[in-house]
């Protein structure tokens, strides 16, 4: 008999449901007389909201991901853009969007959908050249991108007013030039509107996966991946926001009622930077041993805005700012200073951040060990990697490593991933659970 | 005379040490060429830069994942060695992320007691580039007069600037004498230049450097009918390379590294604030791949680097995984291609195969002279 209870998310569907409408909104812009833009899963999305409602979105690091979860598709996409000189260990995000593009094929069906305009951010190197070289692959889309990479927040680093102005400058600059290159006015309450949608996303996601600090935990990091997506698509979304509050109190309630994501759950494990989504089935593998990953930085602090308590060791979800901002200037400020606070830009400036708070996470949710997907798809999630593990491990929790790449499955070894889960098992004691 | 910069450049520690010696000065070693050395001079501070040594290692392992640059590997694995021992500070710059881990994992593990990371913005095509850097560089002064114990001076600032800016007019000179029919300097003795540069005091460097203007015209090298090639792409000191292909019956003529002519076109213009001043020169400069966006100028102005050098051909290094680079060498490919520079790509480790790549670089040549085979 199972050590828990168990059931279906109730709005599992309706996740699901977003995400299409969201890729099928972006295709049918042009059909509605509305426009398209593509760019970086954290990029400032609420900007472009200001130019309307027919205002449509491609994030390019979740469509990447969906291509590599089909991996017929992806394979091509890769060999497309090889066979034109690019590097085989460049991003396979990136790789996989540049095939699609090149191919003219959208992983939705029908021809790659055209955007008007690129509205990106860069804190990686390769999120400006990755739009740089899109733009030229269609012929010369304008582009627009926003530097955030001004250094760690506090209690890392200090955020002075010179770094916020830096940020909220270039987006200042970016509202002129998106009215430029689509022509239309820039509408400041839809814009406030769309920060203060983007507060709540990226705040309730977090107060979200802190539910997850429970035992037995009310999510598994599988499922949490089709969750925390609708904020990398577009979190200034109301759709998205509003999704999140009800999405809050469904597992709430699971908590309260001690509804387990994994029924047997003995063993408690977090990971670090994306999966390798073609095979996510090493999840469930996990689970045969009652293992759960209760999710990482990545699906916390991707796009989940947390403060962290240097005294303490914590972790815990940013409150929501005290006021709608009030005009344009103000919301830019408030978005550059909410945005620069987010977990994952933190180890760019030093892998020693990024432990302190998987440390916190270990901690917090009582986990037993932790994995570690030495990610060869992603430089900028796999940055200072290595030193995590020393790391984790000197603060006295067991990691597991295993190499990998997220979205191109030539750099996945399956069979040899399942037997290193094995010999981890082991080794925290944890046996197979009889069904 | 210009002997010596090959001196410097292998007995650098030596160097180092010998100055501290002499002077009771700090040593910083930096990892990017977008710091700024003007305010470590106007501080008495000597910047050098830390380069790998060539040779195979296994101390890094632990710290950097396989999947970044041997470069960043490399580098990190003199500082776990020991062979800088004698730095009194470690900074870096913010460029690609590869090099930023030899820095990160630097300071966890060889401690030293001032290290600074300068958030140099990316976007150095906007107009906000510019202030925002003003402002990082007011805080790095800043940093750099507490470790000192001294404060720095416009006219310390003044001087720090006029030190590099003489060093900077004199390497353009010698360059500009590579332009020439029959260049008296080669690629080589071009590349010990630039490096060592990179790792000496400069007044001291740049006296040499002198001599050496007064010397070019004296000699009498036979470069006229040699393949006039360039070479671009990452970090590259791999003397062993460039001594191979240059016996080949080929010269280097021109390049565009940041062990070459990146690091040091473009002057300081000392006009104002001399913070703003130095601010305007890193951000203006020829970028490296990871800031040259949205617009490309790199392209551009690798081309005409190889039309104003006479370039023949060009070989593209690219340091394994390098992603910077290989984000922009199929567009330099394509914009040398277009106007009838050919191209040769080889990507680079650690060691260098000498070998293999002679081969192909042979079969490089043969082409560009339109060698007839039988």
């Amino acid at each position: 008999m199972a050590k828990y209870k168990t059931e279906p998310l109730k709005l599992w569907n309706k996740a699901k449901e977003i995400r299409l409408q969201y890729y099928k909104n972006y295709a049918e812009a042009h059909e509605k007389g509305g426009l398209r833009w593509v760019g970086g899963a954290w990029t400032f999305d609420a900007v472009p909201a200001g130019l309307g409602d027919d205002v449509y979105s491609l994030t390019s690091e979740p469509y990447g991901a969906s291509i590599a979860y089909d991996k017929k598709f992806a394979l091509e996409c890769q060999e497309a853009i090889e066979k034109v000189g690019y590097a085989r260990d460049l991003c396979a995000y990136m790789r996989n969007y540049w095939g699609s593009v090149l191919l003219d094929k959208y992983a939705f069906g029908g021809p790659f959908p055209k955007p008007d305009f690129i509205w990106q951010d860069h804190i990686c190197c390769s999120h400006a050249k990755w739009y740089q070289t899109v733009s030229e692959l269609e012929g010369g889309i304008p582009m627009y991108c926003v530097d955030v990479s001004v250094g760690p927040y506090p209690p890392f680093g200090e955020m002075t007013p010179e770094k916020i102005d830096y940020v909220a400058g270039q987006l200042l600059d970016g509202i002129e030039w998106l009215e430029k290159v689509t022509g239309r006015t820039f509408d400041d309450e839809k814009f406030i509107e769309a920060c203060w949608n983007d507060f709540r996303s990226t705040h309730t996601w977090a107060k979200i996966c802190q539910l997850n600090e429970n035992i037995p935990a009310p999510l598994d990091e599988k499922s949490m991946y089709s969750l925390y997506v609708l904020a990398t698509l577009q979190k200034s979304w109301k759709v998205v926001a509003d999704f999140y509050d009800e999405l809050y109190e469904e597992v709430k309630e699971r908590v309260e009622r001690g509804i387990a994501a994994v029924a047997n759950e003995q063993c408690r494990v977090m990971t670090d930077t994306q999966p390798p989504w073609a095979f996510l089935k090493i999840f469930r593998y996990m689970e045969q041993y009652g293992c759960v990953s209760v999710g990482s930085l990545y699906t916390w602090g991707l796009e989940g805005m947390w403060v962290y308590d240097e005294k303490e060791g914590r972790l815990y979800p940013r409150p929501m700012p005290d006021h709608k901002p009030r005009d344009r200037e103000e919301a830019c400020r408030m978005l550059a200073d909410w945005h620069l606070q987010k977990p994952e830009y933190q180890h760019f400036y030093s892998p020693e951040y990024k432990s302190k708070m998987m440390i916190a996470i270990a901690k917090q949710a009582k986990l037993n060990g932790v994995i570690l997907h030495y990610n060869r798809g992603c430089e900028g999630l796999s940055l200072g990697i290595a030193e995590n593990r020393l790391a984790i491990q000197k603060a006295g929790f067991p990691v597991m490593t295993f190499e990998g790449n997220m979205g191109d499955e030539r750099e996945f070894d399956e069979e040899r991933t399942k037997q290193r889960i094995d010999a981890f098992m082991e080794t925290l004691g944890v046996k197979r659970v009889e069904n | 005379m210009i002997e010596m910069f090959q001196e410097w450049y292998e007995n650098r520690h030596d160097y180092a040490r010998n100055w501290k010696e002499k002077t009771g000065g700090k040593v910083l070693g930096y990892f990017c060429t977008y710091v700024p050395e003007e305010i470590l001079y106007a501080a008495g501070v000597l910047p050098v830069r830390i380069l790998g040594s060539h040779e195979p290692q296994n101390v890094t392992e632990p710290h950097i994942f396989g999947m970044y640059c041997p470069f960043c590997r490399d580098c990190l694995a003199q500082g776990l060695q020991g062979r800088f021992d004698y730095l009194d500070g470690i900074m870096i710059s913010q460029s690609c992320l590869h090099i930023r881990q030899a820095y990160t994992s630097w300071q966890l593990h060889i401690p030293v007691p001032f290290s600074y990371y300068l958030p140099m913005p990316h976007n150095v095509q906007s107009p906000r580039a510019i202030p925002y850097l003003t402002a990082e560089l007011k805080r790095f002064k800043e940093a750099v007069e507490e470790w000192t114990g001294k404060e720095i001076t416009d006219q310390d600032l003044r001087r720090g600037i006029e030190i590099v800016n003489r060093n900077r007019r004199l390497m353009e000179e010698i360059y500009e004498a590579r332009k020439e029919d029959n260049p008296q300097i080669t690629g080589l003795e071009a590349m010990y230049m630039v490096v060592s540069s990179q790792m000496t005091d400069k007044e001291e460097h740049s006296r040499i450097l002198e001599d050496v203007l007064q010397e070019l015209p004296k000699r009498n090298l036979d470069n006229e009918d040699k393949v006039r090639l360039m070479i671009l792409g990452s970090e590259d000191d791999d003397t062993e390379f460039v001594r191979m292909v240059e016996g080949l019956d080929a010269i280097f003529v021109v390049d565009d590294h940041c062990t070459g002519s990146r690091y040091f076109q473009g002057l300081v213009e000392p006009n104002g604030d001399p913070l703003q001043a130095i601010a305007r020169r890193y951000v203006q400069r020829v970028p490296c791949p990871t800031k040259d966006w949205p617009e490309r100028t790199r392209t551009r102005h690798c081309l005409q680097l190889a039309k104003d050098w006479n370039v023949q051909g060009a070989i593209l290094v690219q340091q394994k995984f390098c992603d910077p680079h290989e984000l922009d060498f199929p567009m330099q490919k394509k914009t040398l291609e277009d106007d009838g520079i050919k191209t040769l790509i080889l990507e680079f480790d650690v060691t260098v195969p000498v070998g293999q790549f002679r081969i192909r670089v042979e079969a490089f040549l043969e082409m560009l002279r339109e060698e007839d085979l039988f």
